[in-house]
């Protein structure tokens, strides 16, 4: 009896190539999860050899003491306002030498952004939690003025800019450019927050 | 008869599995790469705080952890409910955290060695007289580049 032929085999060569796409998908569409944070540095532990004289109109003294409450420049603050306050204190350009500020030029406060130092003094029982906060809003003060001059000068955030330069997938070529950006305003509102030693009393 | 029983012959053809070890291979390879190994148990609780303002850390390779916190319930009864710092596995005193730091460093490339990263994940529940220790500890070994890693959200988030 000739006997009939079952169905035909189905191809599976192309098996491989769903494979592949499969993998690519995934490996393209998986972040591996990365630790973000606010980045710091500490003051080394030996004093400078001369220590500049800081008139103390040119430093914004921030206090928290143990229940969380600010005490800025003397004065009790709300820590929803410290972003604004410290803000207007870098920009304050009491001196006029700083053409990009849009500050007060308010005699009593910092002289301009490069002198203008901030110093945050924490209790040894302040909440981390509480610390972490009046952190990022000083780092949100700074790149706030940053951000406002890199959109001025270059159209983009200066965030923005900032993770695309330290973000090692981006090809030299574009990171050369944008050193020098991230530089330029850098050096426009350096970052000079102080971290006294905690007071002990 | 014979009619019938010819339409009941033919099964269908084995599917082939030439393509099997092809499959296997794409998740095992998947697997690799978005595992992540986990080099420590935490001994302490790790409720990190908000931050808004936050810069990735990029290179892994680059980074020493120290976690702080209160120890999770299993170790209350022997440590206490005070914070307290996690040095890889185990439990360490302040004092412990230069040596720890100059250890990690010196096992770490060269080329590496000057550009450190020290992540500090504390529980935000702890209070800053530990974190300040930890500081100095830090500032007297000469590893001055800390990062507070935190969540990302809204800072404020943190107060409630």
């Amino acid at each position: 009896m000739p006997r009939r032929k079952g169905a035909p085999e189905v191809n599976a060569g192309s098996m491989a190539d769903i494979a592949f796409l499969l993998l690519i998908f995934f490996l393209v569409t998986t972040t591996i999860e990365t630790d973000a944070g606010l980045d710091r540095m500490l003051p080394p532990i030996e004093p400078p050899e001369n220590p500049p004289i800081i008139r103390q109109k040119n430093i914004f003294t921030v206090n928290i003491n143990k229940n969380g409450q600010l005490l800025v420049e003397d004065e009790l603050m709300n820590l929803k306002n410290l972003r604004e306050a410290a803000t207007a204190f870098l920009e304050n350009n009491a001196d006029g030498t700083c053409d990009y500020c849009k500050g007060r030029k308010d005699p009593a406060s910092s002289d301009n952004p490069d002198k203008a130092i901030i110093s945050l003094k924490n209790d040894r029982e302040t909440k981390y939690s509480t610390y972490i906060t009046v952190q990022n809003e000083l780092v949100g003060a700074y790149n706030d003025l940053r951000n406002r001059e890199a959109q001025r000068l270059y159209g983009k955030d200066f965030t923005d800019m900032e993770a695309e330069y330290l973000n090692p997938e981006t090809p030299s070529s574009v990171r050369d450019e944008l050193k020098d950006k991230v530089k330029r305003i850098q050096d426009m509102f350096p970052q000079k927050l102080s971290e006294a030693e905690t007071s002990t009393d | 008869m014979a009619k019938f029983t010819k339409k009941k012959e033919g099964d269908l053809p084995a599917v082939s599995t030439a393509s099997l070890p092809d499959i296997v291979f794409m998740l095992l390879f998947f697997f690799m790469t978005v595992t992540t190994m986990k080099d420590s148990s935490l001994l302490v609780e790790n409720t990190l705080p908000n931050a808004s303002e936050v810069k990735k850390l990029e290179k892994k390779d680059r980074v020493i952890y120290i976690y702080v916190g209160k120890p999770t319930q299993e170790y209350q009864k022997v440590f206490g409910t005070e914070p307290k710092i996690q040095l890889n596995d185990k439990f360490a005193n302040v004092d412990e955290v230069g040596s720890f730091i100059l250890a990690e460093r010196a096992k770490k490339p060269q080329e590496l060695q000057n550009v450190l990263t020290t992540a500090l994940k504390v529980d935000k529940n702890a209070n800053m007289g530990l974190i300040t220790d930890i500081k100095l500890q830090l500032r007297k070994v000469n590893a001055l580049k800390v990062n507070y890693t935190t969540y990302e959200g809204d800072a404020f988030n943190n107060l409630q």
